[in-house]
């Protein structure tokens, strides 16, 4: 093992570039991922004929697959038709992620006491006035934890993009430890990886928690 | 009445993404008809090559000044400073065996240059050019191994690439032998290294490679196949097939070629590279 | 779209055993992390400081770095200082000790939901703290964490397919090799539906439970 290598030639420079293309990707994903989930979600809760059974079943059927599998699919698949592979990764990762969104959705809109909906409609209220005033209001603040759960949760799946060689942070790295001089510093590289991985998930993390402590508050 | 904006704005982006998903080509098919490969490229003002970033020898990144190097890295960089005039309209894209012939017939990259052995089936998605390197198949072990030769690998656990054609190759030769097919080579050299597996099976420049790497690694036994290196070119592209080949004849006439042959595999290019071949299995190596 | 499903017959062989290693793997793992992390749980929720300060790190530590460098660096890291494991070993080593932080947030709620004062009567009529927990808080804490639990398991068999990068023969790996002769789109609709005959039956067993659980808290 070699640690020296560590602090020689770019590595750092090299791997905050992955990082760069790790939270990049992220971002973007979480962002549409968090739009089309919100629509999905309320879909599902809605229980509009067709259109609710349509968002189940997407559901059910990507929150049951492997993202791995998701991003093989889009790479095999959509190539030609998506124009690179930072595309084909944030779709496959939209793809994966909305649904798990969607679910967050759902049970923040079901956390709401159904004496309120009640009474909002007994008021007067239509059911998109009640859904939009009364229940979504409530509902996001409860999403919040768990949607920054799923963010740290893509920026970890981000690294599983290295099988097709999108240049994020662990592919990089990958690729320093595949070189003549620096294969003895293949476990210490790891470890850095590891450890910025785990300072950027872990501060989020500890956000998350301020503003759930906030919101309660 | 913010969320009724954001709905109709989810929408539309899902309606945009099943339409994307839906229309069929980026019109790479209607250009190729009427404008040539030439045109293109200099209007676009890049040409795209497909090369390994994590072979040694042949294209590796190095991390010292973060460029990608190499044998078929150079070639490619000769090739855009003669038919485009200008060595930076060359943008390197990585490939391994396993992603390079979707990355080809998508239109990410224009030309693959990344050890990739010319077969009947990869002749059927893509065109090749004129040979520009013979490899065959052989074994890298650590030294001093008690593998000697393709029929001590009864049992024996063998690391090669996915997509890659050396794991069919070996089957086909000793079934007996265990295939591990990893995403890249750099990977299967790991694992050898590391102990896990007993050998690392393909062509014998990308194993000449890791052995030089690592000089407890040595490269042994006979040459199971003959693996010709061909630079694959979407088969849109006719015209760019022919500048390749008409390139890659010129540089071995002018000594181009063998110059940088020399840098990279410290020996003269061979005089008797064939124009035209496909992958060979050696027979008499059975027995 | 040219549907073509001859690969099926030809790697008959190699999809049911990898059917069958993403299955096992995940057994094992679960088995593994079920213990490890009940373990942390523990120490997460004990008196002493270390132990408690143990549990917190493993737990932050572990779910917030993706487990693809974990199975990476098990991968090189064992094999490096002599231990040789086979990739089945590898993967289920490497997802049992990335689900167990999971696992042990799990268990820590659903013990924590336990009320204070049976815990209190426990210790007060003579039950040390391990008698405690195991008579009177982890039974309790068990049921209430089997849904989340089994959406774990759920994520296990998912996440097994990471193994595929370590050679593993699983399903996706399998598929990885007929991909490369055939229409990649018929070889992923059918590595997508092997993995969905073991996830959907469980995903649908979690609905219902919750779904009847649901209906008697409301009673």
């Amino acid at each position: 093992m070699d640690f020296s290598k560590l602090l020689e030639g770019n590595t750092w420079g090299i791997l905050m570039k992955g990082l760069w293309v790790t939270l990049e990707v992220a971002v973007i994903a979480i962002i549409l991922s968090f739009i089309i989930g919100i629509v999905l979600g309320i879909l599902r809760y809605s229980k509009l004929p067709v259109l609710s059974q349509l968002a189940t079943l997407y559901i059910e059927i990507v929150r049951n697959i492997p993202l791995l599998v998701v991003i093989f699919f889009a790479f095999n698949t959509l190539l030609d038709k998506l124009d690179s592979l930072v595309m084909i990764v944030i779709f496959g990762m939209t793809v994966f992620t909305s649904a798990l969104i969607a679910e967050i959705v759902r049970s923040g809109l079901n956390s709401v006491p159904i004496g309120q909906i009640e009474a909002a409609r007994a008021q007067g209220m239509s059911y998109i006035q009640t859904l939009i005033h009364i229940i979504l209001p409530q509902a996001l603040k409860r999403m919040i934890p768990p949607l920054v759960g799923q963010f740290v949760t893509l920026i970890k799946d981000t690294s599983l993009a290295a099988a097709i060689t999108l240049p994020e942070l662990l592919h990089e790295a990958k690729l320093i430890y595949s070189n003549p001089s620096y294969v003895n510093a293949t476990i210490p590289i790891l470890l850095l990886v590891a450890v910025i991985y785990f300072v950027v998930n872990y501060s989020l993390s500890l956000l998350s928690r301020q503003l759930e402590k906030k919101l309660a508050g | 009445m913010r969320l009724k904006k954001w709905a109709i704005v989810a929408l539309s982006i899902v309606t945009a993404v099943s339409l994307a998903a839906c229309s069929s080509d980026k019109g790479t098919a209607t250009d190729a008809k009427g404008v040539g490969f030439k045109e293109k490229i200099e209007k676009r003002g890049k040409f795209i090559a497909g090369v390994k970033f994590d072979s040694n020898l042949f294209g590796f990144k190095d991390p010292a000044d973060q460029t990608v190097k190499g044998f078929e890295v150079d070639l490619m960089k000769e090739f855009t400073k003669r038919t485009f005039g200008d060595v930076n309209m060359l943008e390197l894209k990585e490939v391994t065996s396993k992603t390079r012939e979707k990355m080809l017939t998508s239109g990410e990259i224009d030309v693959i240059a990344a050890t990739m052995t010319i077969t009947p089936k990869r002749k059927e998605t893509a065109d090749f050019s004129r040979v520009y390197f013979l490899a065959g198949q052989a074994l890298l072990v650590k030294k001093g191994s008690p593998i000697k030769d393709v029929k001590d690998l009864n049992g024996k656990q063998v690391g090669t690439a996915k997509g890659a054609v050396s794991g069919k190759n070996l089957k086909a030769i000793n079934k007996d032998a265990v295939v591990k097919e990893y995403s890249n080579y750099a990977e299967a050299f790991q694992a050898l290294r590391s102990g896990i597996i007993d050998a690392v099976t393909t062509d014998d420049g990308i194993l000449a490679g890791m052995a030089k790497q690592d000089p407890n690694y040595e490269v042994i036994g006979n040459r199971f196949s003959k693996e010709p290196y061909g630079v694959a070119v979407d088969k849109k592209n006719k015209d760019l097939l022919e500048a390749m080949n008409k390139f890659l004849d010129a540089t071995m006439q002018d000594g181009t070629y063998n110059q940088l042959y020399k840098k990279w595999f410290g020996q003269d290019a061979p005089k008797d590279l064939p124009k035209d071949a496909v992958l060979e299995l050696q027979p008499g190596v059975e027995g | 779209m040219n549907w073509d499903f001859g690969f099926i017959q030809e790697y008959r062989t190699e999809f049911i055993d990898g059917f069958f290693l993403t299955l096992k793997v995940s057994m094992a793992a679960l088995i593994l992390s079920l213990i490890i992390g009940t373990i942390i749980a523990i120490f997460r929720i004990s008196s002493n400081k270390a132990l408690r300060a143990f549990g917190t790190s493993y737990v932050e530590f572990f779910r917030n770095t993706p487990l693809m460098v974990q199975v990476f660096f098990f991968y090189f890291g064992l094999a490096s200082i002599g231990y040789k494991l086979t990739e089945f070993w590898i993967g289920a080593l490497a997802l049992s000790i990335y689900t167990a932080a999971f696992i042990a947030e799990i268990i820590r709620a659903g013990i924590q939901t336990v009320p204070h004062g049976q815990t209190e009567a426990a210790r007060a009529s003579g039950l040390s703290f391990l008698q405690t927990m195991f008579y009177v808080v982890l039974p309790q804490a068990f049921k209430l964490v089997i849904p989340p639990m089994c959406n774990q398991f759920i994520n296990l068999v998912k996440n097994s397919s990471i193994l595929s990068v370590i050679a593993a023969q699983d399903i996706l790996y399998v598929g990885e090799q007929a991909i490369a002769e055939y229409d990649p789109f018929s070889v992923e609709i059918f590595v997508a539906a092997l993995y969905l005959i073991i996830t959907i039956p469980l995903s649908q067993g979690v609905n219902l439970l919750e779904r009847r659980w649901a209906k008697q808290g409301t009673r």
